[in-house]
């Protein structure tokens, strides 16, 4: 459409008349190509940039003390998670001082190479031993002093990935665990 | 007589698809809601969740740099807010004031500084740099906005206020836990993390 009249030698007044008419279209294609590229532009803005939220439920922090004591855990479902600075993750399955079989104490990245795939084994491993679905992994994470935020939620959103039944963020430390962060 | 026919239908007419296509395109313009600068940008941590933050009944604790920035959202919620913290604190707010604060962005200062802040321009509170809202256990003023908020959101839309959390992700954990601590404290056990949004193939 937007081709150029090249002048094809001696237009009478008949001819000129028709390339007017022929000219006074204008080409819309680009155009619209535009208008189409701004509307998926801001239709993705709009509903991309919307902040998300992560759901947290904490336990009751009245008398927890007492109630803590009572409950007894498999120590075999358990993995506790050590949360430290420098994006530092421990983790040990069982008791600290007697670790189940290839659960000592060790150094994991965060994301999908590192604790993710000791997580989603683990899982495995556990239902395999309960034999009860309702009776899942149970995850501690300790959240140190020194870690960040990012720390916190990174773990979080594994919990979330992976599916872990139950966890829970403990704040004590026991003085093995506090070394188990510093130390090395 | 046939070859003209198909030259012609070569081109279509464009006009009814740049119309529609325009249409929307202010439609989307004008739904987009500009960004409100806040008041303590930080950088969120992002995660795979996809549930969204609500958009109304909800209080946000920025936390960033050991500082506390609180925003409540609801034109009524705020004002009623600021009234019943003023009369706790026994200050004066006129009501130009009052509406003022019902419509800027959070904020973070000692109550008794407030009123400045209030009178400030929006350019300049950004720049004003705010100190936080104390949250010692003498002087623990965000606990009492968060319980007189909550009130305040009862009595006016018959809810539970939701608590949303927004931190800087290099922000270390003892801050933000005790912001935790201060919600747990008035039974607020469940609430939100505000994080951005990540690839799902993480």
């Amino acid at each position: 459409m937007a081709e150029l009249n090249t002048g094809d030698g001696g237009g009478g007044k008949d001819k000129k008349v028709r390339s007017k008419k022929q000219n006074s279209k204008v080409d819309l294609t680009a155009m619209v190509d535009l208008a189409f590229l701004l509307i998926t532009f801001f239709m993705l803005t709009t509903t991309l940039s919307k902040p998300k939220a992560m759901e947290l439920g904490l336990p009751d922090k009245e008398k927890d003390d007492d109630k803590n004591v009572d409950i007894k855990v498999d120590e075999n479902r358990t993995m506790t998670i050590l949360l430290g600075k420098d994006n530092k993750l421990v983790r040990y399955v069982g008791l600290l001082e007697t670790p189940v079989a290839g659960g000592t104490p060790k150094d994991f990245t965060y994301g999908k190479e590192g604790i993710r795939k000791e997580l989603l084994n683990r899982k495995a491993s556990v239902l395999k031993y309960t034999g009860d679905p309702k009776k899942g992994m149970i995850v501690i994470i300790k959240p140190g002093k020194k870690s960040n935020y990012r720390n916190l939620v990174d773990i979080l959103d594994e919990m979330g990935i992976v599916e872990v039944p139950t966890y829970a963020i403990v704040n004590d430390f026991s003085p093995a665990e506090l070394k188990l962060l510093e130390g090395k | 007589m046939a070859v003209k026919t198909s030259k012609k239908a070569a081109s279509i007419d464009m006009t009814a698809m740049c119309d529609v296509a325009f249409l929307l395109l202010t439609f989307f313009i004008l739904t987009a809601t500009a960004k409100v600068p806040e008041a303590l940008p930080v950088d969120m941590p992002a995660s795979t969740v996809q549930s969204k933050l609500p958009e109304s009944n909800l209080a946000t604790l920025t936390i960033g740099k050991g500082k506390v920035f609180f925003d409540i959202k609801g034109k009524e919620v705020r004002i009623q807010t600021l009234e019943k913290m003023a009369e706790k604190y026994g200050l004066e707010f006129t009501d130009e004031n009052k509406t003022e604060f019902s419509l800027m962005e959070g904020f973070g200062v000692d109550i008794a500084s407030l009123k400045s802040i209030i009178e400030m321009k929006s350019a300049d509170r950004i720049k004003a740099d705010q100190p936080g809202i104390p949250k010692d256990s003498l002087d623990n003023q965000l606990a009492d906005w968060l319980k007189i908020a909550r009130q305040a959101n009862i009595d006016i839309n018959d809810k539970e206020l939701e608590i949303a959390i927004k931190g800087d992700s290099k922000e270390e954990y003892p801050s933000i836990k005790k912001v935790m601590d201060i919600l747990q404290d008035q039974g607020v056990n469940s609430f939100s993390l505000v994080t951005g949004l990540r690839g799902k193939n993480f």
